[in-house]
C-alpha cells in the first residue's frame, strides 16, 4: 500500500515529484514522472522488459511459441552486450487467454516492474484490452501478429502485417491467377468480421465476386453445412479467416466433400507452420497461405534465426510468421533505443521513423507515422512435408497502410 | 435440388455424431442419473488412444479398427475407476456429483496437456475415409460421415440388444426401474452400476475414435461437445434410449436446415430456443420411463 500513497503524493506536488526523481535516481517502484506516465526503471545495470503472452488457456498453443521467440531475441541481445550497455531482464506474465487478465498484467508490468517496453499479445481482443492501459501510462507495447488494421495507437508498435501487407496481396494473387469469385469463411469475432469487410470492399473494386460469407463461433467443429454452401456456390476460391481448432474440422470436411486445392484453392491467413502440423498435411497439401515470412524464406538472417531457434527449442519446432515478427520486434526496439540514446518512451518513439533491421523476412523499416513496419508480402503453398514454400512475393517491402487510404473502394471502413 | 439432398445428408450425419457422443451418456445419465461432466474427457481419451495407437501401428486403416475396441476398454476403465473412487459415494447427492466430476474433467484436461502437449495432435485417416462417394452430379457424401453413421447404428443396435436380451441388460433395466426391489431380489446393484458405467464410458471412447475423422484432437475437445450430448439425453427423456436416438437425428436435421437458410450462430440459437420451448411443453423429455418405484 505504501507505494501507492507515495505515488499519489508525488502526483500532487510537482516539486516533490522532481525531488524524488532526482534523489531516488528513478529506482522507486510505481513513481510517476511529470507527464503522468510511469518512467521505466533504468537505474541499475539491467533494464527490465515485459513479456505478456498467454501461457495457459485456448491461445497458449500459439502464444507460447511467440514467447519463445522473444526470449531468444532477448538472450541474443544480452549475449552481444545488451542495449546501451545494460543487460535486458525479461519479466514474464501469463495473460491466460483472458482479456481482462491481459489488462491487469500489463498494468502490473508497467507500474510495479517498471519495464522499458512490453512485447506480446496475440488476439485483437487482448490488444484492444491493453491499449488503454499503455496509452494512459504512456508505456510501449510491441504487437507481433498480423491483424485487421484500422488502428494506430501512439503507444503501440505493430510488427505484424496490417491488411495491405497480407489480405490485399492474397486477393491480388487470386486475381492474378485468373480467379473471378471467392467465398469467405471465418470465425465469428473481430478480426474475421473486419477483415471480410475490407475483403468485400476491395474485391468489389477489383472485379472479384464475393459469392457468400459464413462465420462459425470460435471453437466450432461442425462444418458440414458451411462446406456444402461453399461447394454449391461454385466459387473459384475460398478466403479463410478461421482461427484455431475450427481450421482442423473445416479442412477435414473440405477434403471429404471432394474439394481440392486444384479445383477450389483456399487462401488462409491464420495458418502458419505450427498450425499446419496440428491440422495434418493430408488435408492441407497444396492449399495457400498469405504471410510475410515462412521458415523456408531464403537469406542469411533467416538461416541464423531458424538454426538458433531449433538449437534452443528442438529440431522438430517450426518457425512461423508471428514468431518472426516477435523476434524482430525486440531488435527493432533495441535499434530505436540506441538511435534515441535513451530508454525514455517519448524519445524512443521520436527516433522510430526509418529505423531498419535485417530481419529473417528481409529488410524491415519502421514507418514512424503509423508505427507499423514495411514488410514484404508473401503467398506460400503448403507442401507434403508440412513446410510452406513461397510461390509469390511483393518484390520488396510494402509500405504499411492500416486505414487503406491508398486503396480506392476500401478506405473509410473504420 | 442436389444442395437440399446434400443438406439432408448433412443433417443425418450431424445427428449421427450427436447420437454417438450422447449414447454413452444416455446410459450413465439417462439410466443411472449420474451427471458425469467428465464424459467429454472420456471422449477425448478415446481420441488420444487413436493417436497413441497410430504411433505403433502405422497403417491408418488398421490402427483405426484396432482403436475402436481399445478406446472402448481405455475409456471404460477410466469410467469404472471414477465410479469406484468417487461417484458411488455420491449417488444420493447429484449436485455434488456434478461438481466433483467437473473437477475431474479439468484434471483430465490438464493431464492430457501435460502428456501430449497443449497443441492439437493429428492422426492420419485411411485414404478411403478422406474421400467421398459420388451420387450423381454435384452430390457426394463424405465417406467419413458414412463410416460414423454405420458405426452409430451398429452401436445402437448392439446396446439395444444387450439391454433387451442379455442377463446383464435385464439387471440394468431392473436397477433403473426400481433399485430397492432389484436389490432385495438378489441383484448386486453396486456391480451392475459399475458395469453400466463401464459400457457408458466405453461408448464415449468409441465416439472419440470416430471424432478424430472430423475434428481436432486436443485437451479441450471434450468440453466443446459435452453440452450437446446432455441436451440430446435431456430432450430425449431420461431412461429411454429411443428418445435419444430420435432427438439426435431431429436436432441434427433442424440444425442443418436452419443453418443452410441462416448462419451457424443463428442456427445454434434457434435450435436452443426450440429445445427450451419443447421442454416447457414436455419437461420430462420426449419419452419417460413409467415405473412403480417410489424413489
Amino acid at each position: 500500500m505504501l507505494r501507492f500513497h507515495r505515488r499519489r503524493l508525488a502526483a500532487c506536488s510537482v516539486a516533490l515529484a522532481a525531488a524524488l526523481a532526482i534523489s531516488a535516481c528513478g529506482s522507486k517502484t510505481g513513481e510517476s514522472d511529470s507527464t503522468g506516465g510511469v518512467t521505466a526503471d533504468t537505474s541499475g545495470d539491467t533494464v527490465k522488459v515485459g513479456l505478456l503472452n498467454s501461457l495457459s488457456g485456448t491461445m497458449a498453443i500459439s502464444e507460447v511459441t511467440v514467447r519463445d521467440a522473444i526470449m531468444l531475441a532477448v538472450e541474443e541481445i544480452n549475449a552481444a552486450g545488451g542495449v546501451l550497455g545494460k543487460k535486458l531482464a525479461p519479466v514474464g506474465e501469463d495473460g491466460a487467454s483472458d482479456w481482462p487478465t491481459f489488462a491487469e498484467k500489463a498494468e502490473k508490468l508497467i507500474k510495479v516492474d517498471r519495464v522499458a517496453a512490453v512485447f506480446g499479445c496475440w488476439t485483437s481482443a487482448s490488444r484492444k484490452a491493453v491499449k488503454p492501459v499503455f496509452e494512459e501510462n504512456k508505456a510501449l507495447l510491441f504487437y507481433p501478429v498480423q491483424y485487421e488494421g484500422l488502428e494506430q495507437s501512439p503507444y503501440i508498435f505493430y510488427t505484424g502485417a496490417t491488411t495491405n501487407q497480407q489480405i490485399v496481396p492474397g486477393l491480388d494473387y487470386l486475381k492474378a491467377q485468373g480467379k473471378k469469385s471467392v467465398y469467405l469463411v471465418g470465425s465469428d469475432y473481430v478480426f474475421p468480421r473486419t477483415a471480410n469487410k475490407i475483403i468485400k470492399a476491395y474485391a468489389e473494386a477489383n472485379g472479384l465476386k464475393v459469392l457468400g460469407e459464413d462465420y462459425a463461433p470460435l471453437g466450432s467443429t461442425e462444418f458440414g453445412t458451411i462446406v456444402n454452401k461453399v461447394k454449391a456456390s461454385k466459387a473459384e476460391a475460398v478466403f479463410n479467416t478461421l482461427n484455431g481448432d475450427s481450421n482442423v474440422a473445416f479442412f477435414k470436411e473440405y477434403k471429404s466433400a471432394g474439394l481440392t486445392a486444384a479445383s477450389m484453392p483456399v487462401v488462409s491467413v491464420s495458418i502458419a507452420e505450427e498450425e499446419v502440423k496440428s491440422i495434418g498435411t493430408q488435408y492441407l497439401a497444396g492449399q495457400l497461405t498469405a504471410w510475410n515470412y515462412y521458415q523456408t524464406t531464403t537469406g542469411a538472417a533467416n538461416d541464423k534465426f531458424v538454426k538458433a531457434y531449433k538449437a534452443k527449442f528442438g529440431a522438430d519446432k517450426p518457425t512461423s510468421d508471428p514468431m518472426e515478427a516477435a523476434y524482430v520486434s525486440v531488435y527493432l526496439w533495441k535499434a530505436m533505443v540506441e538511435k534515441a540514446g535513451s530508454f525514455d518512451v517519448e524519445k524512443v518513439k521520436g527516433a522510430s521513423n526509418g529505423v531498419t533491421f535485417e530481419a529473417p523476412e528481409g529488410l524491415v523499416t519502421i514507418d514512424g507515422a503509423t508505427q507499423h513496419i514495411h514488410k514484404t508480402a508473401r503467398i506460400g503453398k503448403i507442401g507434403d512435408d508440412g513446410l510452406i514454400t513461397e510461390v509469390w512475393n511483393s518484390g520488396g517491402p510494402v509500405k504499411p497502410d492500416p486505414y487503406l487510404k491508398g486503396y480506392p473502394g476500401a478506405s473509410g471502413l473504420s | 435440388m442436389t444442395v437440399i439432398l446434400g443438406q439432408l445428408f448433412t443433417g443425418v450425419s450431424i445427428g449421427a455424431v450427436l447420437l454417438l457422443i450422447a449414447l454413452g451418456l444416455a446410459l450413465t445419465f439417462g439410466q443411472m442419473n449420474v451427471i458425469n461432466m467428465a464424459h467429454g474427457e472420456f471422449i477425448m481419451a478415446g481420441a488420444y488412444t487413436t493417436y497413441v495407437l497410430q504411433q505403433t501401428i502405422t497403417d491408418a486403416g488398421l490402427s483405426l479398427l484396432v482403436a475402436l475396441p481399445v478406446a472402448f476398454a481405455v475409456a471404460g476403465a477410466m469410467g469404472v475407476l471414477l465410479e469406484w473412487a468417487l461417484i458411488r459415494r455420491l449417488y444420493t447427492r447429484p449436485l455434488d456429483t456434478l461438481l466433483v466430476t467437473w473437477g475431474v474433467s479439468l484434471m483430465l484436461q490438464q493431464l492430457a496437456r501435460d502428456i501430449f502437449g497443449a497443441p492439437n495432435v493429428q492422426t492420419k485417416a485411411p485414404d478411403i475415409l478422406t474421400e467421398s462417394t459420388s451420387l450423381g452430379a454435384d452430390l457426394s457424401i463424405a465417406n467419413s460421415r458414412l463410416f460414423i453413421l454405420g458405426l452409430v447404428l451398429l452401436a445402437v443396435a448392439a446396446l439395444t440388444a444387450a439391454l433387451k436380451f442379455t442377463p446383464l441388460g435385464r439387471r440394468i433395466r431392473a436397477v433403473v426401474q426400481n433399485r430397492d426391489l432389484a436389490a432385495v431380489s438378489g441383484i448386486p446393484t453396486a456391480r451392475v452400476d459399475r458395469l453400466t458405467f463401464f459400457i457408458g464410458s466405453g461408448l464415449a471412447g468409441v465416439a472419440g475414435v470416430a471424432l478424430t475423422l472430423l475434428g481436432p484432437i486436443g485437451p479441450t475437445m471434450g468440453t466443446n461437445i459435452i453440452i450437446d450430448a446432455f441436451l440430446v439425453v435431456v430432450v430425449g427423456g431420461i431412461g429411454q434410449l429411443k428418445g435419444s436416438v430420435i432427438v439426435a437425428f431431429v436436432l441434427g436435421m433442424l440444425q442443418a436446415m436452419v443453418e443452410y437458410l441462416t448462419t451457424l450462430s443463428v442456427a445454434k440459437v434457434i435450435v436452443f430456443i426450440a429445445i427450451v420451448a419443447f421442454l416447457q411443453w414436455r419437461p420430462q423429455g420426449l419419452f419417460t420411463l413409467r415405473t412403480r418405484s417410489l424413489a
